[in-house]
């Protein structure tokens, strides 16, 4: 097929640039001639609206430092001229505090995706590792710019989150003193929080290229699992893909457009509208939403070093996902076992969500104690076992296979993978 | 001609251990600076005292002032809230330590331990929570003394944690008297 030739430069300008920097080449053979699984479902089109979101979120984050100012005395007042002031200020806050929410959205879509369809195993292991540094960067910056409005919600998150240094052995106390710039969140924290703020997001682009660049080496994913076996097997990026993640793109934003224009203030906490004191705490201090399982999980354990490590370990679990599970097939569509536990983790995440928003008293922490006693089990226990015991069904024996053979008698494939 | 091959060798291995070395030594002494600029400054450790006037305090009533950014409780106890302390078994305590810096370290977390030096009456403490940082709320909890809402720590009338999360009793500041009306917190 044409389009999934190499670039070659027509004129002579293109000619003598491409000789000195092949950039164009490089773009061309891995956004347009790319060869992609001409199988991949709409769940894969959620890698493209990060790209976008994060771009989205660049945009509008630059604008806003150009009306914020980062000064405990004035950091409140300068958000509310953004709101009221500033010429279509406050499209741009909204849009960029609506787009956090709407890119955990998209991330926590990506990673169960890459769950489902085992994406986290051979050859994509070092895609997967560069996935969850992604999370835990985005986790960072979000927390950070949630600071910088300086409201009571803004100053007791950073209070909480940044004690949570406190509980380390004998560094503890040092470690959040220097955090902090004082003996508690103060001017100085929130000066650096709003560098730093400034600094990650340039980081997370820079992981960006390394987990594209990380795609690129094994190639996509399917909802197979299975690996390319030929030219009959693929279709070019362009347009093919460009056009399916566009779709999902647009669709995506209409949820996005519908938070900005309708309910901008819906995932807020109205405690935010009030400035920082830090004399008082607010009756019930919640996290945003994307972090209430973890949220979770810290309340339910009854010690403080012990809440902590397990807040940590609920990530850190992630980047040895590749080795907890052995299955050498890697789509849940072919695993009876794993699907089911795929779906059950998927309700304890979101059970977990519900129980970090709640008091954690009675029913509710017993509740969250199970939860998080199951959500490590599910990686430490559940995936090294069931894909020891299991029987996977059999694997088509082509991604154009099923496809091609629509109608006929499907799935006469041998178990390869 | 084998010889000098390796006296070469050997020189230069030693010439890139060396240079590594010195490299290494000089990041480190650069990197300090960049690390010790995030230490308070000379601004922040400069308010480290504060002078309180406690003659308006009335038993009963409870005043905060803020202390190195943090609040400091100071309570006038009733009678009734530092017999119920007293009557506290140690044993009973998630952390018998004191945690009074006017104190050595390892003195138990007895009322009296606990209460300001000349007055036992007084409850001087830093009002964070040593759980995650909250300020607690004074006069609940199921120990009629502080309750964090945040994660739910419980603290009695001495401000000795009885319940929840929190590892440790409430920080008691160094303090002293100025005057018989005045206390000096830090």
């Amino acid at each position: 097929m044409e389009a999934l030739r190499p670039y070659e430069p027509k004129s002579r300008i293109a000619k003598w640039f491409e000789a000195r920097l092949p950039v164009v080449g490089l773009v061309h053979s891995s956004f347009v001639a790319y060869p992609t699984p001409r199988n991949l479902n709409y769940w894969w089109t959620l890698g493209g609206i990060l790209a976008f979101m994060l771009a989205v979120m660049i945009a509008t984050g630059v604008v806003l430092a150009m009306h914020y100012v980062p000064d405990a005395g004035l950091a409140f007042n300068s958000v509310d001229s953004i709101m009221r002031d500033v010429n279509y200020g406050w499209l741009v806050r909204y849009i960029h505090s609506n787009g956090a929410s709407m890119f955990f959205v998209a991330v926590y879509i990506h990673m169960f995706r890459g769950l489902y369809y085992g994406s986290y195993k051979s050859p994509r292991e070092v895609l997967w590792i560069l996935g969850v540094l992604l999370y835990l960067l985005m986790v960072t910056t979000a927390f950070l710019g949630y600071v910088l409005p300086w409201g009571q919600m803004s100053f007791w998150a950073a209070t909480v989150i940044t004690n949570l240094f406190s509980a380390l052995p004998v560094v503890g106390e040092a470690i959040t003193t220097w955090l902090w710039g004082g003996f508690a969140v103060e001017g100085p924290t929130l000066t650096r929080f709003f560098s730093l703020h400034y600094l990650l997001p340039f980081m997370i682009v820079g992981v960006v290229l390394l987990h594209i660049w990380a795609l690129h080496v094994p190639g996509n994913n399917n909802p197979l699992g299975i690996k390319i076996k030929g030219r009959q097997d693929v279709v070019p990026f362009h347009p093919h893909y460009t056009s399916k993640d566009l779709f999902g793109l647009a669709v995506f934003m209409i949820l996005t457009a519908w938070f900005v224009f309708y309910v901008p203030n819906y995932l807020v906490h109205p405690d935010n509208y009030i400035p920082a004191n830090p004399l008082v705490t607010p009756t019930h201090i919640v996290p945003e939403w994307y972090f209430l399982p973890f949220y979770a999980v810290l309340r339910a354990i009854p010690s403080k070093l012990g809440g902590v490590i397990a807040f940590g370990g609920a990530i850190v679990v992630l980047f040895f996902i590749p080795w907890l599970d052995r299955s050498k097939v890697r789509s849940a569509k072919f695993r009876p076992l794993y699907r089911q536990f795929f779906w059950i983790l998927v309700a304890v995440c979101i059970g977990l969500g519900y129980l970090g928003s709640q008091v954690a008293e009675g029913g509710y922490l017993i509740a969250s104690r199970i939860l998080t006693a199951y959500y490590f089990a599910h990686f430490l226990i559940i995936m090294p076992l069931v894909s020891w015991v299991e029987k996977p069904k059999p694997l088509p024996a082509s991604i154009s296979e099923p496809v091609l053979d629509e109608g006929k008698q499907a799935g006469a494939g041998q178990g390869k993978s | 001609m084998t010889e000098t091959d390796t006296a070469d060798q050997d020189r230069r291995d030693f010439i890139f251990v060396a240079t590594a070395a010195v490299g290494a030594i000089g990041t480190a002494l650069v990197a300090w600076p960049f690390i010790d600029q995030m230490n308070p400054d000379a601004t922040s450790l400069a308010l480290a005292t504060t002078e309180v006037d406690i003659s308006a305090i009335e038993p009963g009533m409870s005043v905060t002032v803020k202390w190195r950014g943090k609040p400091v409780f100071i309570r006038n106890r009733t009678d009734l809230e530092i017999e119920e302390a007293r009557a506290v078994p140690l044993a009973d305590l998630k952390d018998p330590v004191a945690r009074n810096n006017n104190l050595p370290e390892d003195s138990p977390a007895t009322d009296v331990n606990r209460a300001s030096t000349d007055i036992e009456r007084l409850l001087v403490m830093v009002g964070v929570c040593t759980h995650l940082g909250c300020v607690p709320l004074g006069e609940s909890g199921d120990f009629g003394g502080w309750f964090c809402p945040c994660h739910g720590s419980h603290y009695d009338t001495a401000g000795r944690v009885r319940k929840g999360p929190a590892p440790k009793n409430l920080t008691i500041p160094i303090m002293s008297s100025r005057s018989p009306t005045v206390i000096q917190i830090g």
